[in-house]
């Protein structure tokens, strides 16, 4: 049930992606339909394997990476249907959907089995601390592809050749200001993620922090962060250098994310 | 009954010429009537607008509709006959409807895909449905051209973009910032070019407008008509950080503004993005200030290589739009032949025979003793109930209506009659 939940999910993230990815060569109304018609199937079904993950396990399913993965799409495309409704900006879709579907495809090759969690771990700062966690690097998933959009657009612009997607994009000053917000948006909440972490390591391992690899790693992930609000607020470093570090930092992201627990051994390794 | 038009545009004749020829003011209603009035003219319609002269038709010998409409022109304007033959386009029936398809989509228009052709069609079919001088015919024919340019201008990209360097310059500025609204735009110099760039910029909802012109009193006056306020030219460096639109347009014989300053002047703006359209010839303002970060420089020959590149686009659309409209001429055409009467009159009246004929044999077959007196007076009497039967169908089937082709369907309907049109499906 659970599973056949989740390959539904996919599917429909799957379909999505597809007819996102087929607007940037001809878009219309009916596409933009289909895109997000799919996508808020996909989204509904996801909750449904998200509850059921959670009655079967009787904790929030954010304990192994095929769930964590997972639950992070599903932050991403509730922010991405918030931006749709709020501010209609075209072509966002098309850059974020196969974001989503990569991220999903990656969970679903992810083993599935709901194990009991290591009585350690058992506690109310497993939900605060990796909800925060996800909700924040969604924001940062988001500013990613307007940062990818805000490049594409630039080069347009700068080149003097308006050809291809210029017409469609958005305008160089909102992408700029979307991905200020966003960025706004997912600093304090990594900055809230990394201090409920440290509570709760506190009470599960007894210290504060050890420096094993995915803290370091956050750490580096919310310096970048740091450096580019500071940079925006000090130096005006807004625009096309704001949508290059917003890039860099979400690559920071998704390998605090992936590749600390694939490839470096550590306390956060899911087991 | 098939559409008729006698016409000249701005391929065929000169101002000169379009200009004796147009039927403005006062002209177009005289024109029309007296257009309406020609002998081999059942409907009529006049348009004309500076690029075009038209004269829309229906009439059914197209050889002395051509013969009478000249000679109405070359009355009325006062102008030879030979002078006509050399201006004049003749389309007739599938060419017209074709034509008046492609006019209403603008892509017979000097700019193809400019907006206002389709206004003024339905203004001129306006007028002549005010003064009653269109029918059946090109009332349906002036109705379907506008739901072909409409249908035109969704399914194809050919008004899309900007095709005059002002337009091309506020597309430029819309895609740079969000809402020109909260910009503050300064005009350098006053080119005429740069006027009317700053007018098509103002239009478009730009309010803090700022004008910085070598002669201030000059500046005054422009800062006046465009409710902006004047500043004084050696302060327009200083200005600019407070401003987000340049358009320059000095006259000066070199640059007026160098990298290392506008570097200054984007550290003072925290690089806020600055969008400066150099239109003048000389260049006023550096071209390496491009390459600053968010500066967005374009000279004249930047625009001009866009609206190059979009007018190449609108061709292309173009064609595209041909193939809707081959549609649409194919459905207008299917339209006007169920218009066409006769074969349903000539079915309508075999089938009455048919049915007298059937009956009548029937019946001598079962009285075999009638004489030849009796049989003539009973044929008679067939034939007369049903040609009473079908004389008023008939006469309603020739009139003129608006809603013919649903009464011929009607009729089709009712009496079991099943055109040509109908086998193929």
């Amino acid at each position: 049930m659970v599973t056949i939940l989740f390959e539904l999910a996919l599917t429909f993230y799957f379909a999505a992606a597809i007819v996102s990815v087929m607007e940037l060569f001809r878009g219309t109304k009916t596409t933009s339909r289909f895109m997000l018609t799919f996508a808020v199937i996909g989204f509904l079904i996801h909750i449904a394997n998200i509850v059921a993950r959670y009655v079967i396990a009787g904790h929030i399913p954010i304990t192994n990476l095929h769930e964590a993965s997972s639950f992070f799409s599903w932050c991403i495309v509730l922010l991405f249907f918030f931006l749709e409704y709020r501010y209609r900006l075209g072509l966002l879709g098309s850059f974020i959907m196969p974001v989503v579907f990569i991220l999903m495809l990656s969970s679903s090759m992810l083993p599935r089995k709901i194990e009991p969690l290591s009585p350690v771990l058992q506690s109310y700062w497993l939900g605060i601390h990796t909800v925060l966690a996800f909700l924040g690097d969604a924001a940062f998933a988001m500013a990613f592809g307007i940062g990818i959009m805000y490049l594409l657009q630039e080069h347009y612009v700068k080149s003097k050749h308006l050809g291809g997607l210029f017409q469609r994009l958005p305008s160089l000053q909102i992408l700029d200001e979307i991905n200020y917000k966003l960025i706004t948006l997912g600093f304090p909440l990594l900055t809230l993620a990394i201090i409920t972490g440290a509570l709760w390591a506190e009470s599960a391992w007894g210290s504060y922090w050890r420096w094993d690899p995915k803290e370091t790693w956050s750490l580096i992930t919310w310096f970048i962060y740091a450096l580019v609000l500071h940079a925006r607020l000090t130096a005006g470093w807004r625009g096309k250098r704001a949508a290059i570090l917003s890039i860099i930092g979400f690559a920071a992201v998704i390998f605090t994310f992936f590749g600390v627990n694939l490839l470096l051994k550590g306390l956060h390794a899911f087991k | 009954m098939k559409v008729f038009i006698v016409g000249l545009n701005h391929k065929t004749a000169d101002i000169d010429v379009r200009e004796k020829l147009s039927f403005n003011g006062l002209k177009l209603e005289e024109g029309l009537i007296k257009f309406k009035g020609l002998p081999d003219v059942e409907e009529a319609m006049i348009l004309s607008t500076c690029n075009r002269v038209e004269l829309y038709a229906n009439v059914s010998d197209a050889e002395k509709a051509s013969m009478s409409i000249k000679g109405f022109l070359s009355q009325f304007h006062n102008i030879e006959m030979a002078v006509l033959d050399n201006v004049l386009y003749i389309y007739d029936d599938v060419a017209a409807i074709r034509h008046v398809f492609r006019v209403a989509s603008s892509l017979d228009s000097m700019v193809v895909g400019e907006p206002q052709i389709l206004g003024q069609l339905k203004d001129a079919f306006e007028f002549a449905l005010e003064k009653k001088t269109t029918g059946l015919l090109l009332n349906k024919l002036m109705k379907k051209a506008i739901s072909v340019a409409k249908r035109v201008r969704t399914e194809t990209r050919i008004a899309e973009n900007a095709v005059s360097i002002s337009f091309a310059a506020v597309e430029l500025a819309k895609k740079i910032f969000t809402d020109l609204r909260e910009k503050s735009f300064m005009l350098l110099g006053a080119g005429e070019m740069a006027e009317l760039a700053a007018r098509h910029l103002i239009s478009s909802g730009v309010r803090d407008i700022k004008v910085a012109n070598r002669t201030y009193e000059r500046g005054c006056e422009l800062a006046k008509e465009f409710n902006g306020r004047p500043v004084r030219f050696e302060d327009f460096l200083y200005e600019m950080v407070q401003t987000d639109i340049v358009i320059c347009s000095t006259g000066a014989s070199g640059y007026v503004l160098m990298r290392s300053q506008m570097q200054k002047v984007m550290k003072e703006r925290k690089h806020r993005p600055v969008f400066i359209i150099d239109i003048s010839v000389p260049r006023n303002i550096a071209p390496e200030i491009n390459q600053l970060e968010n500066v967005y420089l374009y000279d004249i020959d930047d625009l001009q290589g866009i609206v190059d590149a979009n007018m190449l686009e609108r061709h292309k659309e173009a064609e595209k739009a041909d193939e809707i409209i081959e549609e649409e001429v194919e459905t207008f055409l299917k339209w006007q032949s169920s218009l066409d009467s006769v074969p349903t009159i000539v079915a309508l009246r075999d089938k009455a025979e048919e049915i007298k004929k059937e009956e009548f044999e029937r019946l001598i077959n079962k009285l075999p003793e009638l004489g030849e007196r009796e049989r003539r007076a009973i044929e008679y009497m067939a034939a007369a109930i049903i040609n009473k039967l079908i004389h008023p169908p008939t006469i309603a089937l020739k009139e003129d209506a608006e809603d013919k082709d649903i009464l011929i369907a009607t009729v089709k309907r009712l009496y079991g009659i099943n055109g040509k049109e109908d086998e193929k499906k």
